[in-house]
């Protein structure tokens, strides 16, 4: 089951639990499982079916280019951080 | 399939061969964007808002259309409302497209000191110039905002009605009428400053800075009848300044071509648009090609300098060095428009130890000052002259060596970073037993009121999208396109990994800099990723090009597909001992099997590659003028594999400079009223040779897993630690803390005079 780590500002939602484990085969998924259990972190992360603007999703450390359409295995650990950018 | 992988050894990667671009450059033959001219080309100039906070209430531009010569005058009523506010780049962020068209022209409200209001394109500069001073504007002054502690403050005056508070993860909500809010962390903070043995609370703040990059922004527009439109400017990135440009201007992004000229620095500054939606519009009116050229003031007044700060620390550590616990309150400036740069500073502020109770509050906050934008490692300036001073002082306090107080806290590949994901792999102990075993931090330094410093940093690479297209030719050389605009040497260093992969010599590849309608998408050059994430790609399309070429050899020898292999641009018949035939020979016979060979991919890599640089410099204080000199300054850097040494080393070097230009002397003066009062180099003090003895460089390379050479981008980390490790240098020499940068003489001699007293006593 893949294990999310859930960012400080959102910990609210899960009553302080930094990770959780969630079934999903999808990050969309993930994040409508997510929600069942603890409600109102879909709406925090997605506007509609997609992720707000200015959050990317990590898989493993690495950012996915696919975001919520990413595929998730039973391992995986994804992490929801803010977009990036540089000089 | 044909073995085409690249071997161990190297024969091209490592070496220094001189840029194919330098003679031009050196000589004043390369076209820069003022060199750029078409036929019946007009001239542009801006009107700018003297006042840093002002309603619009009327704007007459009937005169200067008077004016003979005068072709078209718009303004912000010529800016069509934007179709979509909300520009989602996906991992690459999201941009306020609304937001950044008001701030090429300003509509209803000024809000910074340079803010654009009108332009005028004339036959000449000069009449534009006349013309643009005719223009009547009618303002509703509003007092402006100038910090991140005044525009937080209770009673502060309210910027914007509303605003997207920018690409931050969730909330997204406004904290403040002024600011947005960023929250991580991990474990439970009061439990771990319970734990301390040792609690330190300080404040830092830091002044508002430039780029300081040497060439202004200049572009020159079309915008044709059939509605097509071309730019020719110095960019970043020409795709993403198409992008916005369309949104803008409200063409099809088909219709846009830009053409991305010889750049004279960016660091950053160069990856957003400012002029180039008013030359469009100006040329749609005129009907003729339009340039304009920023003036240096005009660069500093309204372009993207970088964020002042307001940063708070709690650090506890228990006795033995161990840190149990951090707060960090980090308010960065916006600027006139939400989404600074205040993620990346919270991101590089302790990333690269081990804090296992973390909170971090951080803070976009608008300002009337123009819209913040990157500059080298974005934000992590200043948070490294907070949290290595705060790490410094720590180790002082509980008399540990500075190198063992860090590596008793050293993040290491796999530990978590603060948003909870592991540290890629590289090898951080082996910087921190590097800086120790070297000369300089063993030589004693000896002499009244000099000391020593050292600075820590991480910082992390870009991956995601670039575009190659490689073409071999029949005399075999090999052309070779990018989409990543030449900012330091990128074309050599994507020349040697082509030429790596190929197995040919550098001397073979001809590298150019493609405009958006010859190649596919990439992202702009920034955040350390060309070298490492185009170098990715174009080590991609080599090996595509090989492939090709196998299987022309073997049709030449009419043998099995799997039978050919090549190595060092040599390709060998598995089943004919001794058959070959060099990269040079098959390219003369292409045309016989089977035609071109070229290929284009459009690649993506991974980001948060880490890379780390320690600084160590020695100083003396002049107690009495305030003036600090440095006398010798050590940059190591993991660089992952140096393509080309002589370039990464300049790299190191420049980056270093820039960043004791910022520890030592940049800032930006407003008066009360809001307005800059050193808008020129004369005024805004830049470092010179004159400031900085030659800066050692020691390379470590623990290779970056992710690329095929193991190649870090290596262009920004080393802007980080100059401004704490003069500090921790400045302390160590006169025992004073600097906790505002710059620490500019009047800081330096105010602090050694408030210290004598206490000395005395």
């Amino acid at each position: 089951m893949p294990t999310v780590w859930i960012p400080k500002a959102m910990q609210t939602y899960t009553g302080g639990e930094e990770t959780v484990e969630m079934e999903g085969r999808t990050v969309r998924r993930l994040i409508v499982a997510l929600d069942e259990t603890y409600p109102g972190l879909k709406d925090a992360l997605m506007d509609g079916d997609k992720l707000k603007p200015g959050i990317a999703v990590a898989v493993n450390g690495q950012v996915s280019q696919l975001g919520h359409l990413q595929p998730l295995q039973e391992d995986n650990e994804v992490f929801f951080v803010p977009a990036i950018g540089g000089g | 399939m044909s073995d085409t992988s690249p071997k161990n050894g190297f024969n091209v990667v490592g070496t220094s061969p001189i840029r194919p671009d330098g003679l031009d450059k050196v000589t004043g033959r390369a076209q820069f964007a003022d060199d750029f001219h078409l036929p019946n080309m007009l001239h542009g100039k801006i009107l700018r808002s003297p006042h840093a906070h002002a309603r619009i209430l009327s704007i007459d531009t009937s005169a200067a259309e008077a004016l003979p010569g005068v072709r078209a005058v718009v303004t912000g009523a010529d800016f069509p409302a934007v179709r979509h506010e909300l520009l989602n780049q996906g991992t690459a962020g999201v941009l306020n497209i609304r937001e950044m068209s008001e701030n090429c022209m300003a509509k209803d409200k000024v809000l910074y000191d340079g803010h654009a209001l009108a332009a005028v394109a004339a036959d000449n500069p000069h009449d534009a110039e006349l013309a643009v001073n005719l223009i009547k504007v009618e303002y509703e002054l509003l007092p402006p905002v100038m910090n991140v502690r005044a525009a937080m403050a209770d009673d502060a005056p309210v910027i914007h009605e509303d605003f997207h508070p920018g690409g931050f993860i969730a909330p997204t909500e406004k904290y403040l009428p002024n600011a947005s809010r960023l929250q991580l962390g991990n474990g439970d903070p009061e439990q771990g400053f319970a734990e301390a043995d040792l609690v330190l609370e300080r404040e830092y703040t830091a002044e508002t800075i430039h780029q300081g990059y040497i060439e202004s922004h200049v572009t020159t527009v079309t915008w044709d009848s059939n509605d097509y439109v071309t730019v020719w400017t110095a960019t970043q990135g020409q795709f993403a300044l198409r992008d916005h440009l369309a949104d803008i201007i409200q063409v099809p992004i088909s219709n846009i071509n830009v053409v991305p000229l010889e750049i004279g620095g960016g660091f950053g500054g160069k990856e957003r648009l400012y002029i180039d939606p008013v030359a469009a519009f100006l040329s749609k009116k005129s009907q003729c090609p339009v340039k304009i050229a920023m003036r240096r003031d005009e660069v500093f007044r309204a372009t993207g300098p970088s964020s002042g700060t307001y940063i708070k620390l709690k650090f506890g550590v228990k006795q033995d060095g161990t840190l149990t616990a951090a707060h960090l309150h980090m308010a960065y400036e916006a600027g006139a428009y939400a989404g600074g740069p205040l993620f990346l500073g919270v991101m590089s502020a302790t990333s690269r130890y081990n804090i296992p109770n973390i909170h971090i509050d951080g803070f976009d906050v608008i300002v009337n000052k123009p819209t913040m934008r990157p500059y080298r490692a974005p934000g992590a300036p200043q948070a490294l002259f907070a949290v290595e001073q705060m790490i410094d002082e720590l180790a002082c306090e509980l008399g540990m060596d500075p190198i063992e107080f860090r590596m008793k806290n050293l993040m290491r590949s796999g530990d978590r970073l603060v948003p909870g994901f592991p540290l890629a792999p590289i090898d951080t102990e082996k910087m921190m037993e590097t800086v120790k075993a070297h000369p300089h931090y063993q030589a004693p330094l000896e002499g009244a009121n000099r000391g020593r410093g050292l600075a820590y940093s991480i910082w992390f690479n870009i991956g995601e999208i670039s575009s190659a297209r490689m073409q071999v030719n029949p005399d075999g050389s090999v052309t070779l396109a990018t989409a990543s605009p030449d900012l330091s040497g990128t074309r050599i260093s994507l020349a040697m990994q082509a030429a790596e992969t190929l197995g040919i010599d550098v001397e073979q590849v001809s590298p150019t800099v493609s405009d958006t309608q010859s190649i596919g998408f990439s992202l702009p050059s920034v955040g350390s990723r060309t070298t490492y994430s185009t170098g990715a790609v174009v080590c991609e399309v080599a090996q595509e090009i090989l492939k090709q070429m196998c299987e022309r050899a073997v049709l030449l020898w009419e043998t099995d597909a799997g039978q050919v292999s090549v190595e060092n641009g040599v390709f060998s018949n598995k089943a004919e001992p001794g058959q070959t035939i060099t990269f040079n020979e098959l390219a003369a016979r292409m045309f016989e099997t089977g035609g071109p060979i070229s290929h284009h991919r459009t690649g993506h890599t991974q980001s948060f590659i880490p890379g780390t640089a320690a600084h160590l410099v020695d100083v003396e204080v002049d107690p009495e003028t305030g003036k600090v000199d440095i006398l010798r300054y050590t940059v190591f850097q993991d660089v992952g594999k140096a393509v080309h040494p002589d370039y990464v080393e300049g790299q190191m070097q420049g980056a270093a400079v820039q960043g004791i230009g910022m520890a030592l002397n940049e800032e930006y003066f407003y008066d009360d009223e809001g307005r800059l009062k050193n808008a020129s180099l004369l005024d805004y003090r830049l470092p010179t040779s004159l400031d900085v003895p030659m800066l050692e460089t020691v390379v470590l390379e623990s290779p970056n897993p992710a690329h095929p050479f193991g190649v870090r981008g290596c262009g920004e980390i080393s802007i980080a630690p100059p401004p704490a490790a003069i500090a921790n240098a400045i302390y160590d020499a006169v025992g004073v803390r600097l906790y505002s940068m710059p620490m500019a003489p009047r800081k330096v001699c105010a602090a050694v005079k408030a210290a004598e007293p206490a000395k005395a006593a």
